[in-house]
């Protein structure tokens, strides 16, 4: 079975849910590393994403929805992390195109594209202590569990899973992208703060996937 | 958390609105989005400039807008740059027909979101070109940090850079000078104690009482050492000596001597610091032809400093001196 416009949906709708339940959380590491914004940014950007969601034209996909999404974060969230996911989503809804479903194949191909547009405008690299340490473990399990045949709530599991280690993993290191850089060696010791919104993302996209496939 | 304020969520856009009133003789405040503009904007055949970032560092950068200094600036949230939407509006407001310059600090978030608007500005047909500032020496630049900050020495660019595009100079010549003095400005910063942005309520980071930041930025972030509190030359001694090492400025060298309050330290304390900085100055024979003492680019209720030395020509000291009229900065006009 394939994910449709009724799970990108319930994905945009899980983020919103999930960065309002975590803003505070991701304002206080980016306190820590950068400077305290990152929670209440992304949360203005998922809100503002929610009413429009309910304007979509009928016959809407999966692409139009992450077009929306890029979009409205691109012109609400500011900072890095305006045009750094908005870059992502805007990759993903090319790659995803006019499919009205999206298998496993299809869903891993949309967060490498993702991932890729956010190493092309961040030019960061792995270990540089960034979102992309989330995303490419991410993408990694992603393909080898489509590669596998997976289904697609189980692609999309994996890619969450790995996200979240990915996230752990930003801990012990040191910033070479981003504010948290300015801090040098002190940048050590500290969760990476768009990593973890990277991984509550990718979390929720999996948990829609699952309440899809279970309906 | 005491602050005077409403809203956490409405802070910036009550302030502006304050500003708008304030000075509506020089500038125009534009909502949704949001954006201040000069009150005869757009100058028709001036190079248009065009600033912006995270609020919390006023006066920069609206209270730079006005004749001989910004034509637009565009104010985001707290801390956090604004989005490429009002840089735009901003940019379509203030070009003139002879092209518009961005001046942005040097921030991820910053950068981004200005290259978007220029992008979009050019697919309209406005000829845009960016300026980078990056005078933060506590930043190491290197391949392994985002680059050196844009601090202090963005009010520098942005009056000289402002003076040469009210003379006439061409989109070309306004971005030279302005490279120019970005070439030969560093600066560097501490705090004395933390600063709470609004929505956060909270410190961005926590100092013993005898401690103190060195090398801190402007959005609040911790800086690269922390210190115990010293006396005050001592503390001019830390930052003025990492700016000269850096270019390096060498004796003969005209400057311009900037000592800036972070938003909390009262004057008496700048003018206290700025004799010790002088008498540094005056040791390596380095001659202060022109100065700039007090809050002009600050981080919300921070109590601390940066010092920024830019080296001089006759050009820049020209266009220093030349008239200009905004909120914050006002002379021979």
């Amino acid at each position: 079975m394939g994910l449709d416009i009724t799970w990108a949906v319930d994905w945009v709708r899980r983020s919103a849910d999930v960065i309002a339940e975590h803003r505070l959380e991701l304002i206080k590491l980016d306190r820590e590393i950068g400077d305290g914004d990152h929670g209440e940014n992304m949360d203005r950007g998922f809100q503002a994403v929610l009413p429009k969601l309910d304007d979509l034209p009928a016959g809407s996909t999966p692409g139009d929805v992450l077009k929306l999404v890029a979009t409205t974060l691109i012109s609400t969230v500011g900072g890095a992390a305006g045009p750094l996911y908005g870059t992502a989503y805007l990759k993903g809804a090319g790659v995803a195109g006019s499919a009205t479903s999206l298998d496993g194949r299809a869903i891993a191909a949309v967060l490498t594209a993702a991932r890729d547009g956010i190493v092309l405008r961040g030019k960061a690299e792995s270990g540089d202590k960034t979102m992309v340490d989330a995303w490419t473990p991410a993408v990694e399990a992603a393909e080898a569990a489509a590669s596998n045949g997976s289904d697609v709530a189980s692609v999309l599991d994996a890619a969450a899973d790995a996200a979240a280690a990915g996230s752990d993993a930003t801990i012990p290191l040191v910033a070479r992208k981003g504010r948290a850089s300015y801090l040098g060696e002190r940048s050590a010791g500290h969760r990476d703060p768009g990593a973890q919104s990277s991984a509550l993302l990718l979390r929720a996209a999996a948990d829609a996937a699952s309440a899809a496939a279970g309906a | 958390m005491k602050k005077i304020i409403n809203d956490p969520k409405r802070v910036v856009d009550e302030s502006v609105a304050g500003f708008g009133l304030a000075h509506a003789d020089i500038v125009r405040v534009e909502v949704d989005p949001i954006h201040v503009v000069r009150a005869d904007a757009p100058v028709s055949g001036k190079v248009g400039i065009v600033s912006g970032g995270g609020s919390g560092h006023e006066p920069l950068h609206a209270g730079y807008v006005g004749f001989g200094m910004l034509d637009a600036a565009v104010p985001g949230a707290v801390f956090t740059s604004p989005t490429p939407d009002p840089i735009l509006a901003a940019t379509k407001a203030v070009d003139g027909g002879a092209g518009v310059l961005h001046i942005v600090k040097n921030y991820t978030g910053d950068v981004l979101n200005f290259e978007t608007a220029a992008d979009l500005a050019a697919a309209d047909g406005i000829t845009v070109r960016a300026v980078v500032t990056d005078d933060d020496v506590a930043v190491k630049d290197s391949l392994y940090t985002a680059g050196r900050r844009g601090v202090g020495g963005t009010v520098l660019v942005e009056k000289i850079a402002g003076a040469a595009a009210q003379r006439g100079d061409s989109l070309d010549q306004v971005a030279e000078i302005a490279e120019r003095v970005n070439a030969n400005v560093r600066s560097m910063g501490l705090a004395l104690t933390p600063c709470i942005v609004p929505h956060a309520g909270e410190p961005s980071f926590t100092l013993a009482e005898d401690e103190i930041e060195i090398g801190i930025g402007i959005h609040g972030e911790p800086g690269r050492d922390r210190v115990e509190l010293e006396p005050a030359d001592r503390l001019v001694d830390r930052l003025i000596e990492p700016v000269l090492e850096d270019l390096p400025f060498a004796d003969g060298d005209r400057v311009l001597l900037f000592v800036n309050g972070m938003g909390g330290t009262p004057l008496i304390e700048l003018y206290l610091a700025y004799r010790r900085a002088a008498e540094v100055l005056q040791q390596r024979d380095i001659t202060i032809s022109r100065s700039l003492v007090g809050n002009y680019i600050t981080s919300l209720e921070m109590q601390g400093m940066s010092i920024t030395v830019l080296r001089l020509d006759d050009e820049m000291i020209e266009l220093w001196d030349a008239p200009v009229q905004t909120a914050a900065l006002r002379w021979g006009r």
